[in-house]
């Protein structure tokens, strides 16, 4: 028995190909059967879900490809339902969580732990990262090809650097066997020492200990001459400042197969948010300059920078209500992604295509996912969405278990109205 | 029985703040107003009869994080001359697990209503976080390499008494400026007044940004010791200090030291100042330190009483007012 719902009156967008139409949308059995402008001129046939759009917006969901859910092992902080529900609310049909769990994700009976739960929750779908190395201890490469058949969809040591270069050369070469993706937080731990802010004037000013923004683009130099001697595919996560989105650049330039994303606290905010030492904002790596945030809006305009991730991080109350040396780092975003991405294209630096592409499109080319298109054939994770309607961010309204986002009290304007999930509706906005 | 000073008159003074977290922000009358009142208390501890009654019945609290003498006995000595009941807690941060420590002793401390706590920390800002959670006023003793208001008001106090002005005055802070609070509150409060700040250490110790300070910046003593009125010795914070900053104190005390040939270079009649403890040897040498024309380091420990009096004076009575 086929279960069919039909999307109808809807503004098609799909930043994969350049659509942007009225129209509708049938989805069969989880997946996308047909398309376009005259779909239903004939009358919506019998189906089991009927969606009236009303002119909103009809997209791909968005798939977060950096996302800590705690789960296994810090479960007070976030737990894989929770961030399954914020995630909905935000309009994210798919999540990638980093292996920095406990246990670490570096075995595939942790890889599949996590598919199990995903599935017994049933709600958006979640991938995961195996780690780089054994325990992330940055010695010895995990059995990436096993993993990534179990379903890793890349390999990253998560919020550590992987810093020894013999290690990330090996790595590099080996992932390449397999065609894998090796994923870096790039940030030199050595130029990072104890420092918990930018460097400049304002961290002398609190009196804290900076981090310097060379601290990033000297891994990511490092990790390219790596990445031109081994070949293979190469992403840099969350680059904040000037210099390493140039790097990443001339590295695109020359032919290296890199990529590179962003998070939005990185051109939605520059250091000043840490004023008053405020550690909702303190976030690893700390927000940078103001030249550093419009580089990084440079880079998503030039198309530098590939894809956005919210990077989200979700930490306790006692984690976070500390002096600020003593905080944890860490922003949550799940559920500030869609309208953070889209204060770029209400600012007129990116079409509202090129906006979703980033979270969208992108991301699903970078991890080689079928979903993020609006294709026929493609799963129906879709997302309806206002990119439009104003409203005002609320930590107490969010679905995440913490509430540790610098972006409370911000009035931004787009929502997600229903997110689906292979034509399931698994969120409404009330 | 004790009863016998006259205080102040509190009318002349206006301090409209509940807490005192730094001098970063304080306007030029109300740092006036913080020094004139300690003027008075100089000469109130000056008499045979120390003790006034401006904080009869109120309590203070010494919440001290990291290690002090100096600082913690002056705070002491400032509440009991005032008439206040005063309670110093030393917590060691490194024994327990930190910060909820810190907030934990405050909400405990605060139940047991103190007027003022005087507060301690070796991180940058707990003393703001500090404040709160509390419901009395809070004084920053000193907050990692943040800020140490009443060490600079001490300071001020003690320049404006010896040369009777903070405005044109040439003061040169030397050493360790990057991990000092002593020093970012020594600017803030002096180019307020008016006067000309200088920092003078390597490279290595200097903070970034340092010349947004509104400071000028030398990396050579003589240099930076030139003509100027004041030279403000640091203590170099070797327990502050991860990994090397300096190559070695005999290395750092050849250059940046103060000896009486560097000294050569300020005004003939300019003086010495440090906040203490001293690295005799290493920052200062014994023969300036010890040279009652040129140091004035004593007049600062007299001059910090009287200006810790005067800040828990107009802190307590702002709360009354209020």
């Amino acid at each position: 028995m086929t279960k069919r719902t039909a999307f109808v009156n809807a503004r098609l967008l799909d930043p994969a190909s350049d659509l942007d139409m009225t129209g509708g949308l049938l989805a069969e059995d989880g997946k996308i059967t047909d398309f376009g402008p005259d779909l239903f001129k004939d009358g919506v046939p019998d189906v089991d879900q009927l969606v009236q759009c009303d002119g909103l917006c009809l997209a791909p969901g968005l798939i977060d490809m950096r996302v800590q859910v705690r789960e296994p092992g810090e479960e007070h902080k976030e737990t894989i339902e929770s961030a399954s529900h914020a995630a909905a609310a935000g309009g994210v049909t798919a999540m990638v969580c980093l292996p920095n769990t406990e246990p670490v994700i570096d075995d595939i009976s942790v890889v599949e732990f996590v598919a199990r739960r995903a599935r017994e929750i049933k709600m958006v779908k979640l991938y995961c990262y195996g780690a780089l190395t054994r325990g992330m201890e940055g010695e010895q490469i995990t059995e990436m090809g096993l993993l990534a058949d179990s379903g890793a969809l890349g390999f990253t040591d998560g919020i550590k650097a992987l810093t020894d270069p013999l290690v990330m050369r090996r790595a590099l070469s080996y992932a390449r066997t397999f065609g894998l993706l090796v994923i870096q937080h790039p940030e030199d731990p050595d130029m990072v020492d104890d420092g918990v802010m930018n460097e400049g004037e304002l961290a002398s000013r609190l009196g804290l200990p900076g981090i310097p923004a060379v601290a990033e683009v000297m891994m990511v130099e490092r990790d390219l001459r790596l990445l031109s001697l081994t070949g293979g595919r190469y992403h840099a996560s969350h680059l904040s400042t000037a210099a390493s989105i140039n790097a990443v650049r001339r590295a695109k330039f020359d032919g290296l197969d890199v990529t590179c994303d962003t998070a939005p606290h990185y051109f939605a905010l520059n250091e000043n948010a840490v004023s008053d030492y405020r550690t909702f904002a303190k976030v690893s790596p700390p927000l940078r300059s103001e030249q550093d945030r419009n580089a990084v809006v440079e880079g998503l305009k030039d198309g530098t920078i590939d894809a956005i991730a919210s990077d989200h991080a979700p930490h306790d109350q006692d984690s976070k209500r500390l002096p600020f040396v003593q905080a944890e780092c860490g922003i949550i975003g799940l559920e500030t992604l869609l309208p953070l991405t889209l204060e770029l294209y209400h600012n007129g630096h990116l079409t509202l295509l090129e906006a979703l592409g980033k979270v969208t499109a992108a991301p699903a080319s970078i991890l080689r996912l079928p979903s993020g298109r609006i294709n026929r054939g493609a799963p129906a994770d879709l997302l309806l969405f206002d990119p439009n309607r104003p409203w005002t961010i609320d930590e107490e309204k969010f679905r995440s278990k913490s509430n540790n986002s610098p972006f409370h009290d911000r009035p931004v304007q787009g929502m997600a109205v229903r997110t689906f999930v292979e034509g399931r509706t698994i969120y409404t906005a009330v | 029985m004790t009863r016998s000073q006259t205080a102040p008159d509190f009318a002349l003074y206006r301090f409209p703040h509940r807490h005192l977290l730094g001098i970063d922000g304080l306007s030029i009358s109300e740092i006036n107003s913080l020094l004139d009142l300690a003027d008075a208390y100089v000469a109130q501890n000056r008499q045979h009869d120390k003790k006034s009654d401006v904080l009869r019945g109120r309590t203070l609290i010494n919440l001290f994080f990291e290690n002090s003498t100096r600082t913690q006995a002056s705070f002491e000595l400032a509440g009991k001359r005032l008439g206040g009941d005063v309670m110093n807690m030393s917590v060691s941060s490194s024994s327990i697990k930190k910060g909820e420590t810190m907030i934990d002793t405050a909400m405990t401390l605060n139940a047991m209503h103190p007027d003022v706590l005087v507060v301690r920390h070796p991180d940058a800002g707990a003393v703001k976080l500090l404040s709160e959670k509390v419901t009395g006023a809070v004084i920053n003793a000193g907050d990692g390499r943040h800020e140490h208001p009443t060490q600079a008001l001490l300071d001020a106090l003690t320049i404006r008494r010896r040369r009777g002005r903070l405005d044109n005055m040439t003061v040169a802070i030397c050493g360790d400026i990057l991990h000092s609070r002593v020093a970012r509150s020594n600017i803030y409060l002096l180019t307020t007044m008016g006067a000309r700040v200088r920092v003078v250490a390597p490279r290595t110790l200097m903070p970034a940004g340092i010349e947004r300070f509104g400071v000028d910046v030398f990396h050579d003593m003589r240099a930076g010791l030139t003509d100027c009125d004041i030279v403000m010795m640091l203590r170099l914070q070797t327990e502050r200090m991860r990994g090397t900053f300096v190559p070695s104190t005999r290395e750092y005390f050849h250059f940046f030291g103060l000896d009486r040939e560097k000294l050569s270079y300020a005004k003939p009649d300019a003086f010495v100042m440090h906040p203490g403890p001293m690295n005799r040897g290493v920052e200062i040498d014994s023969d300036i330190a010890d040279d009652i024309n040129r140091s004035v380091i004593r007049d600062q420990v007299e001059m910090g009483v009287a200006v810790r009096m005067a800040c828990l004076d107009l802190l307590t009575r702002g709360a009354t007012v209020n």
